[in-house]
């Protein structure tokens, strides 16, 4: 078991060298000048020599090599460089999204796994079958909804039309409502479809005729044996879609003017900030490998079938 | 008066009759049967009675009088507080039948737990308790177990218990012991005796297998496409059967039959097949694990060979030596004959268990048998057709036949056709690795006469794996029996059959089901 963990937590490390990697190469070569965006501005006044000295003082001449050992060392010591479009150090700007978007993401991602375990369950409770294909194909209905197309709807709905959420003003719990449903939606619908696929499976398994010959309700039954045995395919799925949130997240922070990572990202991709870019993204790399390394660890706690395995 | 009176019972699929009218009972404490091939609505049959016929079954017609109660007419609320208390079910599979993420002894306080039976310490009480009755070593332990950590004779005796922990006065025992190795299914069904006669319970036995029925059951009821063909106390039944269908599922039955050993001519022949101190090691972990230890034996051309053993005892991993579909440890395999590389495969090919998992579902039978013809590029296309046909002709399939697909087949002719497959390319080995076991006693027996005559025609040499002694007996002429790998046993199949010296093989043969008491 101390192996397995071992092996996984090595694996992490790999996949997070990888995704810096990546991305620090790809925002090397993407065309367009961070600096020239910044100090062109004719109202600063500042001339071709004075901004090639500016890139200069940034790029301070060294080859490209030991620029990105530079950088990947200061990423393993915390210290993540200097915003080129503010000047402040990505560690503050990060420090100060980063609440918004976990309260965003983490409310978000909570109500996506309610809707998906309402949806999946309700089906499989009830008896007629043109209710059950109805609940099933909701998912399919969400997962093709677009995310700014959502956001803007609920806002017209329940702000403008009903008034019921304030639009601006009101208190901060009232200013979650609607990005929350707005991130949640998408993301509920794969894992909706693959609890109802388990659920269907699982029930079909010759474990459950027997648990109903003990006297079993349908309840009982769905509740404390189908539920358990379908976890593990839908938190694999719930894992995957974590990557969604923060995606989600840039569209619909934009949306609803919120300040978080998303927005961050926005203004960051906007203003060209390769080092903002690069700290986001290896965010959201610790986070997704992160969740999916807790995903993987949590198998053999839910099967005990897992702990034999290596 | 009965426990259970079942009358003019009819149930639907869809609409499509699978149980058209049976009348039975059993009285309290008695040993009912209920014998039928596949599809004769046995199964059908007792899950009508405890209420778990699945969502596109309706009862049609008919009581199910338990006591005073009709129970076709129960809501199915009012048959959850019934299952369990009043009548337990022990099912057919094991392995499956249990939970796999709930310890054990959380499945079996469960049944007290859903009818309210005792407060926690209680039921693990009488869960420790049970677990005892039905002979579980160290049943502390094995209630904090999970399913898989217990062998398949293990989880039988866990789900008997789950049947009879509230003392139901019925017990349906559907197919208990058909997952079983002989020796266990000897003993899981002495448990289930041994709990009648305690508890006084009745036994609703459901089983395909005759012998069983026969030794375990107070009176018979056979079954055939929905109808009871006959009746009545198992020895007078066993004794003069008056329908023709039992007294051919009498001669078809191998434990009941009393066929003549099959004897090789005693002149001499070469070896067809030469195993010569095969051994295999698999690694767990950092011990390695010998699955096969030693094995030696040769088998005479145009002769069948028997290996015998329970699951585990390394004479698959022994067939796939054969084959060549695993390397050996060390020791060697002689086909004289066979070549190498995939002339090889020309001249020894497998015949599986499943047919309908080793026959592609999307190929009609005329591809699948002709498969092997095009691999070796034999042929043209009117050649290859032709000796489709001719090949069906050999395994008794209609020609007809050539253009369905394997779920439009029935088990026997799927078996059939796996057969053909085997034999389009001539080979001189056939390895039949359980090739009957998955089949009906009636369709088992036509397709052992089947083998017998390929050969007798062909002059083929078989290596007939099998858990099942009264099928070996009737198809091989010698026989080694394997346990934990070694061969325990070897010789002529009178000889295995009549004087076995081995105890492992006497405890074998003890297993078989002895038809009349």
């Amino acid at each position: 078991m101390t192996r397995y963990v071992m092996f996984r937590a090595g694996q992490a490390v790999l996949v997070l060298w990888a995704a810096f990697t990546a991305a620090y190469v790809l925002l090397r070569l993407l065309p367009g000048d961070s600096i020239l965006i910044k100090f062109q501005n004719p109202e600063l006044g500042l001339s071709p020599q004075q901004i090639a000295e500016i890139r200069a003082h940034y790029d301070g001449g060294a080859s490209a090599l030991a620029t990105y050992l530079d950088t990947l060392s200061g990423f393993l010591r915390g210290s993540l460089g200097y915003s080129i479009d503010t000047g402040t150090p990505v560690t503050e700007r990060l420090a100060e999204a980063l609440p918004e978007t976990a309260k965003l993401a983490s409310a978000g991602f909570g109500l996506a796994v309610l809707i998906a375990v309402a949806i999946a369950f309700a089906a499989a409770s009830s008896r007629s079958s043109w209710i059950r294909g109805a609940l099933l194909s909701v998912p399919s209905l969400f997962v093709s909804v677009p995310v700014f197309w959502l956001g803007i709807l609920l806002i017209q709905v329940f702000s403008f039309r009903l008034g019921l959420v304030p639009v601006i003003g009101g208190s901060a719990a009232q200013q979650l409502i609607l990005p929350v449903l707005t991130l949640a939606v998408p993301i509920s619908a794969p894992i909706a479809q693959v609890l109802a696929r388990a659920v269907d499976q699982v029930r079909a398994q010759p474990f459950v005729p027997v648990v109903a010959a003990k006297g079993a309700s349908r309840q009982w039954i769905l509740w404390r044996h189908v539920a358990r045995n379908a976890t593990l395919p839908a938190l694999t799925m719930a894992g995957l879609v974590f990557g969604e949130l923060i995606a989600g997240s840039v569209v619909t922070e934009t949306v609803f003017g919120r300040n978080g990572i998303g927005r961050l990202t926005e203004q960051a991709v906007n203003a060209q900030d390769t080092p903002v870019m690069l700290a986001v993204v290896v965010l959201a790399a610790v986070v997704f490998v992160l969740v999916n390394l807790v995903v993987d660890l949590l198998y053999p706690v839910l099967d005990p079938r897992l702990k034999a395995a290596p | 008066m009965s426990l259970l009176d079942v009358r003019d019972l009819a149930v639907s699929y869809d609409g499509r009759r699978a149980v058209e009218g049976i009348s039975f009972t059993v009285d309290p404490g008695e040993v009912v049967a209920l014998v039928g091939e596949s599809g004769s609505g046995k199964s059908t049959t007792a899950h009508a009675v405890i209420g778990l016929l699945p969502g596109n079954a309706t009862v049609d017609r008919g009581r199910i009088l338990l006591g005073d109660a009709d129970l076709a007419t129960w809501s199915a609320r009012r048959m959850e507080a019934l299952r369990g208390a009043q009548i337990g079910l022990v099912p057919q599979d094991p392995a499956n039948s249990l939970n796999p993420v709930k310890t054990i002894g959380a499945q079996v306080g469960e049944v007290m737990r859903i009818h309210g039976r005792g407060d926690r310490w209680e039921i693990r009480r009488q869960v420790v308790e049970l677990l005892t009755r039905v002979g579980l070593p160290d049943p502390e332990t094995r209630a904090r177990q999970y399913p898989h950590e217990l062998s398949g004779g293990m989880r039988q005796r866990v789900l008997i218990a789950i049947a009879i922990a509230l003392r139901p006065r019925l017990v349906i025992a559907d197919e208990p012991t058909s997952a079983l190795d002989a020796t266990v299914q000897r003993r899981i069904l002495d448990l289930v005796d041994d709990l009648r006669a305690e508890f006084g319970t009745a036994v609703l036995l459901v089983t395909h297998d005759l012998g069983v029925a026969a030794s375990r059951s107070d009176r018979l009821v056979v079954m055939k496409a929905g109808r009871v063909e006959e009746q009545g106390h198992t020895a007078a039944v066993l004794a003069a059967p008056e329908a023709a269908y039992t007294a051919k599922l009498l001669r078809d039955a191998p434990a009941l039959s009393v066929r003549e050993y099959r004897e090789a001519e005693p002149a001499p022949r070469e070896p067809a097949i030469v195993l010569h101190d095969l051994v295999k090691e698999f690694r767990l972990g950092r011990r390695p694990f010998r699955a096969v230890d030693r094995v030696s034996f040769e088998v005479p051309r145009g002769t069948t060979h028997a290996l015998v053993g329970e699951s585990g005892s390394g004479k698959t991993t022994t067939a796939r030596m054969v084959v060549r579909f695993t390397e050996p440890t060390s020791g060697t395999v002689t086909i004289p004959g066979a070549g190498e590389g995939r002339r090889f495969r020309r001249h020894v090919q497998l015949v599986h268990q499943n047919p309908y998992g080793s026959l592609d579902p999307r190929q009609s039978v005329a591809e699948i048998v002709a498969e092997p013809l095009r691999n070796f590029r034999l042929g043209d296309r009117a050649a290859r057709a032709a000796r489709v046909a001719e090949l069906l002709d050999r395994v008794a399939l209609p020609r007809d036949l050539a253009g369905r697909r394997p779920r439009e087949l029935s088990g026997g002719q799927r078996q059939r056709v796996a057969i053909a497959r085997a034999l389009a390319v001539e080979p001189g080995v056939l390895v039949l690795d359980e090739a009957v076991s998955a089949l009906d006693v009636t369709v088992q027996a036509q397709i052992l006469d089947l083998l017998e005559q390929l050969q007798r025609d062909l002059g083929l040499t078989y290596l007939f794996i099998s858990h099942d002694l009264a099928v070996v007996r009737q198809i091989s002429h010698t026989v080694s029996v394997m346990s934990e790998g070694r061969i325990v046993e070897s010789g002529t199949t009178r000889q295995v059959f009549t004087e076995p010296g081995a105890p492992y093989t006497r405890e074998l043969l003890a297993a078989i089901p002895e038809p009349v008491r």
